[in-house]
């Protein structure tokens, strides 16, 4: 991990004002931030530990927990709102066992809110992973959950720093 | 790039070569993949067309585009063939894929339930696209190429017009460019309708060496996506205009501040700012111009920034501080950004539809632009129609054309024979207007008058079954989530508004919570440092004064007028509907629904939570399970 996070902080300048951009590369890799990713970035950046987590505790975006092999993501915007999506997170807290923000015991997936996706004409809006899944109901909900519950785990990610488009 | 090596002449002359030669093939089908096609399915549209093209042979080119506005409609497929009218099919399934091809390219045949119109003039009988309902009073100068050219496309972008604003802007002198914009009196897009050209002007009188343009980009309004569809649709423009504004105001560098979740429009962004570098209108030496941004050895880069989710980061010294990889926290003003923002160094920051609007005036000027709107608000106003509606998408209106014609006719009036009750603009900042307000014409002044705000143009249309409590409640929920707690009016007032919807729409309201929500909102409104807490009482103001009859049936009566808050309602079977399937009693999370299978089943409302389960799950056709009035039940 030492390394990874050496080159994403080299390619970034060492440059503490690219601290977000930073944190979101080292996510990209490991799915969260950890606690030792956070002592080897300090160390690396030469910043303190507090002021970084000072920064990632405030973006909604950055993770301290192993998330699962998915991700469900359920808009909550104000068009899906207003189309009942408050119901169908309960369909799916229902269905998967959990609150939203946490994970399934076995790992498979973890669920959480989001407020707005900006797919709004297509509402209520369910994201899994990248993929978009617009108009949901209850019945499609569970179409796609059964969907994911089967599927195999991902390849694990090897990407560098900047992106595909580096 | 060399005054030598760069000739727009030459580029544009072959950019139209190309854009006609392919309007002339034989066999284009272009396909909407924004995100709101991708999530209607367009990405499975393209795979039928490509099985499509291996199964018949047939020599089919896919052009991807950006989205028209016509969101409610995706997938969306406009097809391009020889002795055809260029027909335009939407709300298609891959199923529909091979079927349809073969009726069009084969038969030469179009009717299809699926038959939008034609592009460009009406043809064979088949009415043009633009004689639609959703876009016939549409004035689109801000998106006219979405949905219509290929967005990864800079040839696309300047044979239709693209970069003539800049070389128009680079022969004059960076005052009178920005004389132009002050004359064409734009408003900010951002929701505040600040004048623009006196921003810039601001900006370039400030002292200090190496300003920046921002692009805000992080369009936080739940229910908003216009940034996100014209950074898709048509990522040129925008870059187009912070190369105009970094011009006028002597920028040395640029940023662009965009919301992670937009991966798309983050990937289309940065794919324009290469081409327009490979292509001399980035970087050194900018259409072979003098003009390199640069005052030291540095090169005029526009840097990507992403956010990274939260809603005060539209705020911009909150914005200026996450670019500088600190916490989202806004400060004081004075100093503004135009004085001192990223480094300390005069800043201009600007919406993204402000900044696409920027090459449109300055390459047809000025006059012409003032012509459209009106005289307090020219130009036009892009919305984002949502909700209980039933055209739903991306609509581009002159300033002053009223609710009503948006709602009614573009939007094509209230699904489900359901009765209009509000529509809401402004996102959170923003208010709720009732039927009474249906003619008021869209500007930043009327909108404000009636108690709302133009904000970023995000419009969500609630009918009957919505309740303006809940709603009221919902908009303090995010706003206090979103709070970044620097000021106690806001951190702490949010929270006290929130507890008091809560109690209303729990059951436990009392005529007090409606004085106390009274007297919090203009307390919260006047000490708040910033935007967020200055406008979160906004949607509990409005809603008191065009719904106060419904905070009182909640509070007196007990009651929800919308059949909506769950305190106020119950769960019932109807015994004569009901088959006895089992599934409501299986999936109930109380155990609270008894019944032998096969018989009717009943709730014990006594033991019922109100979470709709057994509702969402009864497979009866018209449903078996039905919400009434808790009293009814308890009578």
């Amino acid at each position: 991990m030492r390394e990874d996070i050496r080159t994403i902080v080299a390619y970034y300048d060492s440059d503490p004002e690219n601290l977000i951009s930073i944190l979101q590369e080292i996510q990209e890799q490991n799915g969260y931030i950890s606690q030792e990713a956070v002592k080897i970035l300090a160390e690396e950046l030469n910043h303190p530990e507090s002021r970084i987590y000072g920064v990632a505790t405030f973006y909604t975006q950055f993770k301290f927990q192993k998330p699962g092999e998915h991700m469900i993501r359920v808009c909550l915007g104000t068009a899906c709102h207003v189309k009942g999506a408050e119901g169908l997170l309960e369909v799916l807290e229902h269905e998967l066992g959990i609150s939203a923000g946490g994970t399934t015991p076995d790992g498979k997936l973890s669920l959480e809110s989001v407020v707005c996706m900006g797919c709004c004409a297509v509402g209520p809006v369910m994201v899994v992973d990248e993929e978009i899944y617009g108009k949901m109901t209850p019945e499609k909900i569970r179409a796609v959950v059964s969907r994911y519950r089967s599927s195999k785990p991902p390849a694990p990610k090897t990407s560098s720093p900047g992106g595909e488009d580096a | 790039m060399s005054k030598e090596q760069f000739s727009f002449h030459k580029l544009l002359e072959e950019a139209r070569r190309n854009w006609v030669e392919l309007h002339e093939k034989d066999g284009v089908l272009y396909i909407g993949t924004a995100s709101c096609g991708k999530a209607a399915g367009a990405s499975k549209v393209i795979e039928a067309v490509e099985k499509y093209k291996v199964e018949t042979g047939r020599d089919l080119q896919v052009v991807e585009v950006g989205c028209i506005g016509m969101c409610g409609f995706e997938p969306m497929v406009y097809v391009q063939a020889h002795g055809i009218p260029p027909v335009v099919y939407g709300g298609l399934a891959p199923r529909d894929i091979p079927a349809l091809l073969d009726d069009i390219l084969v038969r030469k045949q179009y009717e299809s339930e699926h038959l939008l119109g034609v592009l460009g003039e009406e043809a064979r009988e088949i009415p043009a696209l633009s004689d639609h309902p959703m876009m016939t009073t549409q004035e689109r100068i801000i998106l006219p190429n979405c949905g219509i050219i290929d967005p990864t496309s800079i040839e696309h972008y300047i044979a239709n017009g693209g970069y003539e604003g800049l070389r128009k802007a680079l022969q004059m002198d960076p005052l009178e460019v920005i004389e132009e914009v002050k004359k064409s009196g734009l408003r900010g897009r951002g929701g505040a309708g600040f004048p623009t050209g006196l921003k810039w002007q601001f900006t370039r009188q400030a002292e200090g060496e190496g300003k920046y343009v921002i692009c805000n980009a992080d369009e936080g309004d739940p229910g908003a996506f216009m940034d996100r569809s014209t950074l898709e649709g048509d990522p040129h423009k925008v870059l187009e205009g912070m190369i105009i504004a970094a011009y006028a105001i002597g920028a040395t560098s640029g940023y662009i501040y965009l919301r992670a979740e937009y991966p798309l429009a983050i990937k289309r962004f940065r794919e324009a700012t290469r081409k327009a570098e490979e292509a001399g209108f980035l970087g050194e030496s900018i259409m072979g111009s003098n003009f390199h941004f640069q005052v030291s050895v540095k090169e005029f880069r526009v840097l990507v920034k992403e956010g990274a989710g939260a809603f005060v980061c539209g705020e911009e010294t909150a914005l200026i501080a996450s670019i500088m990889g600190k916490r989202g926290m806004p400060r004081p003003k004075p100093p503004y950004p135009a004085q001192s923002g990223v480094h300390g160094k005069p800043t201009v920051i600007n919406n993204v539809k402000t900044l696409a609007t920027i090459p449109v005036i300055m390459s047809r000027g000025s006059s012409w632009f003032s012509t459209i709107g009106t005289k307090k608000s020219p130009g036009t106003a892009v919305f984002a129609l949502t909700g209980k509606i039933a055209n739903s998408g991306l609509i581009e209106v002159p300033m002053g054309t009223t609710l009503r014609k948006i709602i009614y006719e573009i939007g094509g009036g209230i699904p489900d024979r359901k009765k209009f009750k509000a529509v809401q603009t402004g996102g959170p900042s923003g208010g709720c207007l009732p039927a009474s307000q249906l003619d008021l014409p869209v500007n930043y002044e009327e909108l404000a008058k009636a108690g709302s705000i133009m904000g970023s143009g995000g419009m969500v249309v609630m009918d009957e079954d919505s309740c303006m409590v809940d709603i009221a409640r919902y908009f303090l929920s995010f706003t206090q989530e979103e709070s970044c707690g620097k000021c106690p009016p806001c951190r702490i007032g949010t929270k006290r508004m929130l507890d008091i919807l809560t109690g209303i729409k729990n059951g436990e309201g009392t005529e007090d919570d409606l004085a106390m929500l009274e007297e919090l909102a203009p307390l919260i409104k006047n000490a708040s440092l910033c935007g967020l807490g200055q406008t979160a009482p906004n949607p509990v103001l409005t809603t008191l004064q065009y719904f106060r009859h419904e905070y009182e049936a909640h509070i007196h009566q007990k009651r929800c007028p919308a059949h909506s808050c769950r305190a106020f309602i119950s769960y019932r079977i109807d015994s004569d509907a009901c088959i006895g399937c089992g599934l409501c009693k299986k999936h109930c999370p109380v155990n609270a629904i008894s019944g032998r299978k096969g018989t009717t089943h009943v709730i014990d409302q006594e033991a019922c939570v109100r979470c709709g389960m057994c509702l969402s799950y009864c497979p009866v056709k018209g449903k078996a399970v039905e919400k009434v009035d808790r009293k009814e039940v308890e009578a």
